[in-house]
């Protein structure tokens, strides 16, 4: 292979790229060790496994990536604007649509609510670490070495260009010869495995960690939204690595599971993709849904309307979640009845959500509402959640699907979905649980600009697209003709991605400025919460917990709180030593020899792949032989460091 | 808050007001039709739905903001209310079923010639996808076209549709929803034009470079222009398997018409190796592949192929 194949060539955007990655790389190593920071950059973040340090790293990986996928979004918006730009060409633009869909659903979604689920549920449920805290770090290093193989893909090799779907015969290797779709199957190959890990670590944390007087139907609502979300995650992951598996054997050692050659089958992939795809969706809303229960709770000053309710349709979600996936291919002829028992199981996601919007509104309902950041984010989502669910209702309609089906209508509708739902929600988390990661609240004016930007830009960007869908507007599209009239709608598309990026930029210059300027925080409890995170002391010390807190009900916190109100004082146990695990460099280390094999495989270049993976058993070798069983808090860190709580 | 009303009603009122090209919603034959009116009742609901939530939604947060309520009111502890949940769950049970049953009667409607029509024989059209043009064989006219087909108004057609390589799917918007065509596959989507009219017909399925070209012209006729036109094409050149494997090459090309069909050489329905094969510079097969039962015809292709690879 000649080295200008390697690496991609002949387009200023991938110069660009090139040099910026090039600099940033200079800049970060230079300052590491100006700063004399590396030795701290390996003994407090490579090698933690404490889960707040874990979902702080999860969370920054999740920003960059939303950026990357958001200069994506702007591009093709750029695009599209007028008919008949010359801005992009259909393969680019293919590309960039591909590595959007693909970055947005699984390295930037599903890292930041994983990122917040760290930080937030352990805390929430009185546990100083979750179940398996080694498997956790290798759960972040695999998600984060899984999305770095997928990116470089942009400037070595070149970027997939299949769509996030990959639907086959495209995808396959007759016409899709270039090394694109495999970092597509690598890539999340890889992460994938840090995913899976994370469900089985969660579900036994949630299970089993749990303080002994918090029972199940007193977790709080995020906790319980991410329980079902790792049963999802259980159930779901498996079949995406083994679909991806079987794409990578018949693009690599030529085996015909999804080829047209010799009797491949290639909608059995369509199938399997969205057997993932779909409770994939739900994986991606069932946290957000949880973390606006708590946000709309604590703002609104009200336990949360109908708990139980609140409960059996996430479960209910949860199980009609893999009875759907026919919806994304009504139209492939499978026939009436099929169509029709789809049609029905997908109309009836509808009416558990719709419990879940109600219960929110009389939540509500004779509250004091706040309106701070966290919880104008958590309100808007609800008109604007509405507007996407009933789209998804007229979609379920398969008769009619046949003229949304791959239009910007539904291009729309997922949009209202994902971003009303998983990003406002990841933003409206971010805020709200800001000063548990970082001692400091995000400024609230800013905030507020940042959301009011970003909502308009959003809805100024995508409601215009139900109605490019019913124009006859196909998604994918490279470019359309004058005659086809879309044009006036698309300028107010990209008019409202312009919105939506300043937002971000506000968001990100807000980070930067309440780390300048922001007071710090003294309490542990800056927003007058109601769950048992808030019980923590600012800076939450890294075994979480002092004494483990009991759990009197769904609002554990507050209880608490009104108890200490009618002077019920609590006896002073004296402090125990806390046990807790080590740090270690395992995980990272392995994660690097996944990325090597990965690489390796791309290129077909096995003699790197068997290398990678020789790292990665080695590792596991050594992990095996490992006989460190941690270390003891002493009294005395923990006597200190409880002069700064509030309890 | 009340910025996004504002916003929705403005854009709603600005488009539905200044561009009527909702082509979806100006359906121009029996099958669009049955469609756009199935959307349109379910939009009725929706708009329903959406009112209510939007009405508590407002009169919840202006009644119940802090600012009014006072820093000292006290919310009262709820736990919920057993009665108003029925309420919200058994509502939206009615709606869906109000929605079910139309979708249901029209998704097996579709599966039929449209009834106005139906004492008419379909005329039967196999629509092929291949990278990136469409290939149209009139098997009873026996005539072929490139990117372009010819229909007459008030007559239901039957697709019969196929792909060469990649998943397509054949959509006419004007005319009715769209269905995918597969390699190996053959999926049936009968359309009807009411009008008389030229209709722009795409591929709505990803498949690669030139999907966004790969669109054809629909042109729907009086009986006699069709009859007219199907007539001056039996009167092109002979399709030869030479030319037609010319057109299995990845590319776009300009509408074509030719007499005979290339369903004498390959049903693409049942044979999903031929674009490939041809790419690939492999033989076909030509000889057996002509009178002999596909399913036999499968088995002996791939025994023979074995047998090729061998040598």
């Amino acid at each position: 292979m000649k080295l200008d194949e390697f690496f991609v060539t002949g387009d200023p955007l991938i110069y660009g790229a090139d040099v910026s990655i090039a600099l940033t790389l200079i800049g970060a190593i230079f300052a590491l060790t100006y700063f004399k920071k590396w030795k701290w950059l390996w003994t407090e973040w490579l090698t933690t496994v404490d889960h707040k340090k874990l979902g702080i790293m999860y969370i920054i990986a999740a920003v960059l990536m939303l950026f990357r996928g958001g200069v994506d979004a702007m591009l093709m918006r750029a695009q599209l604007t007028v008919p008949d730009a010359g801005f992009l060409d259909a393969n680019h633009y293919n590309e960039i649509f591909t590595t959007h869909g693909t970055i947005m659903i699984i390295f930037m979604a599903m890292p930041f609510l994983i990122g917040l689920i760290n930080v937030v549920v352990p805390l929430q449920i009185g546990a100083r670490d979750v179940a398996y805290p080694f498997l956790n770090a290798v759960s972040f290093w695999t998600f984060f070495m899984g999305a770095m193989l997928f990116n470089i893909s942009f400037v070595i090799g070149g970027s997939p260009s299949a769509g996030w779907t990959s639907y086959v015969p495209l995808a396959g290797l007759e016409l899709s010869p270039s090394v694109g779709q495999n970092y597509y199957l690598l890539g999340l190959q890889i992460a994938g495995i840090g995913t899976l890990l994370t469900g089985i670590n969660f579900l036994v944390t949630i299970l089993k960690m749990r303080v002994p007087s918090m029972k199940l139907m007193h977790m709080p609502m995020f906790t319980w939204s991410s329980l079902i979300t790792m049963v999802i995650i259980i159930f779901a992951f498996p079949v995406l690595t083994v679909a991806l598996a079987l794409m990578t054997f018949d693009r690599l050692f030529g085996s015909h599971f999804f080829t047209m050659m010799d009797g491949g089958m290639p909608m059995l992939w369509a199938n399997l993709f969205w057997i993932w795809g779909h409770p994939e969706v739900y994986i991606v809303i069932l946290p957000a849904f949880g973390m606006f229960s708590e946000i709309i709770s604590t703002f609104a000053r009200k336990t949360l309307f109908g708990y139980k309710a609140m409960v059996y349709s996430m479960v209910v979600i949860a199980g009609l979640s893999f009875l759907v996936w026919v919806h994304h291919f009504f139209t492939m002829g499978a026939g009436g009845a099929v169509n029709s028992f789809f049609s029905i199981t997908t109309m009836l996601i509808a009416v558990p959500t719709g419990v879940k919007i109600f219960n929110w509104l009389f939540t509500l309902y004779k509250g004091r509402i706040r309106f701070t950041t966290p919880m104008l984010w958590s309100l808007a989502f609800i008109p604007n959640f509405v507007i996407g669910g009933v789209t998804g209702v007229m979609l379920a309609m398969a008769a009619a699907d046949y003229q949304y089906h791959n239009t910007y209508f539904l291009v729309a509708h997922f949009h209202y979905v994902l971003i009303s739902g998983t990003v406002y929600a990841c933003f409206a988390g971010l805020h709200f649980w800001y000063p548990k990661m970082f001692n400091h609240r995000l400024n609230e004016r800013l905030g507020k600009w940042t959301f009011w930007i970003f909502v308009a830009g959003f809805n100024l960007c995508f409601f215009p697209m139900y109605f490019l869908g019913l124009a006859g507007m196909p998604r994918r599209v490279y470019t359309y003709g004058v005659a086809d009239g879309w044009m006036s709608l698309n300028v107010l598309a990209t008019m409202g991605g312009v919105l939506m990026g300043i937002g971000f930029l506000i968001l990100v210059y807000n980070i930067y400025y309440s780390f300048r300027y922001s007071p710090r925080e003294t309490t542990g409890d800056p927003w007058d919460a109601r769950t048992l995170e808030w019980s923590t002391p600012a800076p939450v010390p890294h075994y979480n917990f002092a004494h483990l807190p009991e759990a009197k009900g769904h609002d554990a916190f507050w209880i608490m709180k009104q108890e200490r109100k009618q002077g019920k004082t609590q006896e002073k146990k004296p402090y125990k030593p806390i046990h807790m695990p080590s740090y270690s460099g395992v995980p990272v280390v392995m994660s690097v020899f996944f990325f090597i094999a990965g690489f390796g495989m791309v290129f077909s270049w096995h003699w790197m792949s068997i290398l990678g993976l020789i790292g990665v058993l080695a590792t596991m070798v050594i992990r095996s032989f490992d006989y460190d069983k941690g270390f003891y808090v002493s009294v005395e860190e923990i006597e200190e460091d409880q002069k700064r709580t509030t309890l | 808050m009340k910025s996004f009303f504002a916003l929705s009603m403005f854009l709603a009122v600005m488009v539905l007001s200044g561009c009527s090209n909702l082509t979806v919603l100006d359906p121009k034959g029996p099958v669009a039709e049955q469609q756009a009116n199935l959307i349109l009742f379910s939009i009725g609901f929706m708009l329903f739905i959406v009112l209510v939530v939007f009405v508590l939604f407002t009169l919840i947060l202006v009644k119940y903001r802090e600012r009014k309520s006072g820093p000292e009111y006290e919310p009262p502890h709820i736990e919920g209310n057993v009665f108003l949940e029925i309420v919200w769950t058994v509502i939206p049970v009615i709606i869906l079923i109000v929605l079910a049953v139309p979708t249901v009667q029209t998704i097996f409607a579709l599966e039929e010639a449209p009834e106005a029509t139906s004492h008419k024989d379909p005329i039967v059209i196999h629509a092929t996808s291949v990278d990136w043009k469409w290939v149209f064989s009139y098997p009873e006219e026996n005539i072929e076209t490139v990117n372009y087909i010819h229909i007459p108004e008030d007559h239901p057609i039957l697709f019969k549709l196929a792909s060469a390589d990649s998943m397509g799917s054949f959509w006419i918007p004007s005319l009715g929803g769209q269905e995918y065509t597969m390699s190996g596959m053959m999926n049936e989507l009968y359309l009807q034009a009411d009008e008389v009219g030229e209709y722009r017909g795409r591929n709505a399925n990803f498949t690669g470079e030139g999907f966004t070209e790969q669109v054809f012209t629909v042109t729907a006729e009086s009986q006699e222009d069709y009859e007219e036109w199907v007539e001056e094409a039996q009167d092109a050149p002979e399709l030869t398997q030479e030319k037609y494997n010319e057109l299995m090459l990845k590319g776009h090309t300009e509408e074509q018409t030719f007499s005979e069909t290339h369903l004498q050489w390959v049903d693409h329905g049942m044979d999903a190796e031929y674009a490939t094969k041809v790419r690939n510079g492999e033989s076909t097969d030509e000889d057996d592949s002509s009178e002999m039962d596909h399913s036999e015809m499968n088995h002996d292709d791939s025994e023979k192929d074995s047998e090729e690879h061998s040598h």
